[in-house]
């Protein structure tokens, strides 16, 4: 049974569809990225899966369980994280009160997840008594990756985890969603940094005007001609 | 040294507990923006409100604090901050709550707890009538004289002073222990900063929600009972309270808790120095001073009947020349 299964899922906001029937399936032993053009529905998808808009036609399932139109609070309490891509962070928060309340409802578990996340990310730690929003762009998407994981998410989404990093970042960042993975965690991002995101992914999605336009292994995508020409710039 | 005393008296401890009230008074408002993003204008009646239970259950118990050696009301004070909690609950069910699943903007929900404050005020009216009352019923309130070795004037502090110090330290402790300390009061903060992410960390936001209105019930009825036993207990309070604990508010920063407890010293003590008689401390140098300078009896910047244009003041000011207050908080 696969881990997160989108079967034909239409939706938008306020009447307006922006997702016209696009599928999606990973295993919990993989990492998918979603990329494609400006508008093709690529946050919009990943919010859809996350609850946040209204799914008028087809069907998300966690676990073979149905969880269309769940509210976020009751994907959270079964398993999924979620890191958007903007305001990801709780800037007057400290590092340390950041990650506390990403297990929020695990109270007892969270001193000894907020130890491994500081191994996880060793950064954080020197800077866990600052307020998050004093941080460089990189070491916040630490902070929001983090947050998501002390809630031991067994599906986390990423929405553009890279936008706006240094490729020093970016790489690490990369490298952290790997890892992740490795431990058992199925991964579903959005990505701008397509070429870069398809060589760690095992599915990619290419998406374009709401619907899949490629669906295959993550280097299939990268050494298809077509895909690259028309998404990859070449 | 009569001198000194008099500004003691008459400017520190007068100043401390006006500033102590809009303190907590302002902290409500200000916890109240920032999980829920609107101007509570009721907050004043809701301390009128907490103050007028806390003088029914003195009514009807009027001796249960004899044994404790404090001020009834005191001792009602607790249960009457239950209640008061009860009823913002209520409130906020009843006539916020579905305003806000309806989405609606800031205004309307401002303009709704204009109309929750009138019908309080009309309720308050209805228990209580229209006249002062002192929540000191069947009893006195103790005076303490502290002499000091070579004046003739004495320190006065009155036993509803000595209390509210207390209070105010112990309530403003507290605040700050649950605000940094405890799960809830950090999740009352992350709410605060970025309510989507709340969401997406599970946090219910519906329990910050009534916490945060247990919270400003309780201290409203504490600011309102620590101000009516040191005066009386008046049903026109709220009209009294409502500019200067928003002035203040305004003046910390909007959402910033510590800002509103420094903005309602500052506004309390602005208030002080502004109805404070200049000329009692001009007298010592009388005789040195021109015979063309008369030196008047009365020397204030604005006499007692006119105070309530000093928080009016300072918020004018504040809006004109620092929007977001002296710490940075969210601008209305």
């Amino acid at each position: 049974m696969p881990l997160l299964e989108a079967i034909d899922v239409h939706g938008g906001y306020g009447g307006m569809n922006i997702l016209n029937g696009v599928d999606m399936t990973i295993e919990s032993d993989e990492i998918g990225v979603i990329v494609g053009p400006n508008g093709a529905g690529k946050s919009t998808m990943l919010k859809a899966v996350f609850g946040l808009l209204t799914i008028t036609q087809g069907e998300i399932r966690l676990r073979g369980e149905p969880i269309t139109n769940l509210s976020p609070h009751k994907l959270v309490e079964m398993g999924m994280g979620f890191v958007p891509q903007e305001k990801n962070i709780f800037p007057s928060l400290s590092v340390e009160e950041n990650l506390e309340m990403g297990a929020f409802l695990k109270p007892a578990t969270a001193s000894r997840l907020k130890e491994q996340i500081y191994e996880f990310f060793p950064p954080l730690l020197e800077k866990r008594r600052q307020p998050a929003g004093e941080l460089s762009g990189g070491q916040r998407q630490m902070v929001a990756m983090g947050r998501a994981l002390m809630n031991e998410p067994s599906v986390l989404l990423l929405d553009e985890p890279t936008a706006g990093l240094s490729p020093l970042y970016m790489n690490e960042i990369f490298d952290r969603v790997k890892t992740i993975n490795a431990a058992g965690v199925g991964v579903l991002m959005v990505e701008q940094n397509a070429k870069q995101a398809l060589r760690i992914a095992h599915k990619g999605f290419v998406l374009a005007a709401g619907q899949n336009r490629f669906t295959d292994t993550g280097e299939a995508l990268l050494n298809d001609p077509q895909v690259a020409k028309s998404f990859l710039g070449g | 040294m009569n001198e000194l005393i008099y500004f003691f008296n008459y400017v520190v401890v007068a100043g401390s507990v006006t500033g102590s009230i809009y303190a907590i008074g302002a902290v409500g408002v200000t916890l109240i923006y920032s999980i829920l993003r609107f101007a509570h204008f009721a907050h004043a009646d809701m301390m009128t409100l907490g103050t007028l239970i806390v003088l029914l259950l003195t009514m009807a118990f009027p001796h249960a604090g004899d044994a404790l050696g404090l001020p009834t009301a005191i001792v009602m004070l607790p249960i009457a901050m239950a209640v008061t909690s009860l009823i913002a609950v209520g409130i906020d069910r009843a006539f916020y709550q579905p305003l806000r699943s309806h989405g609606v903007k800031p205004i309307v929900m401002v303009i709704a707890s204009l109309g929750v404050t009138l019908m309080l005020q009309g309720l308050i009216r209805l228990f209580s009538g229209t006249g002062a009352q002192s929540l000191y019923v069947d009893a006195r309130k103790e005076i303490f004289r502290i002499d000091l070795p070579g004046v003739t004037r004495p320190i006065i502090l009155t036993e509803p002073q000595i209390i509210l110090f207390i209070v105010t330290i112990v309530a403003v402790v507290g605040l700050h222990l649950f605000l940094t300390r405890a799960r809830l009061g950090k999740a009352m903060r992350a709410m605060s900063d970025n309510p989507d992410l709340a969401r997406a960390s599970g946090i219910n936001t519906r329990l910050i929600i009534t916490l945060t209105w247990v919270i400003a019930g309780s201290l409203a009825t504490i600011a309102g009972t620590l101000l009516s036993l040191d005066v009386a207990f008046k049903p026109d309070l709220s009209f009294f309270l409502l500019l200067p604990i928003f002035a203040a508010a305004i003046v910390g920063g909007v959402g910033h808790p510590y800002g509103a407890i420094a903005g309602g010293f500052l506004v309390g003590f602005a208030e002080t120095l502004a109805v404070f008689n200049w000329s009692v401390l001009l007298r010592p140098i009388r005789d040195s001073l021109p015979t063309w300078l008369e030196l008047p009896n009365n020397l204030a910047l604005v006499g007692t009947e006119y105070k309530i244009v000093v928080p009016f003041f300072i918020l004018v000011a504040v809006l004109i020349w620092r929007p977001t207050g002296i710490f940075k908080g969210k601008v209305i």
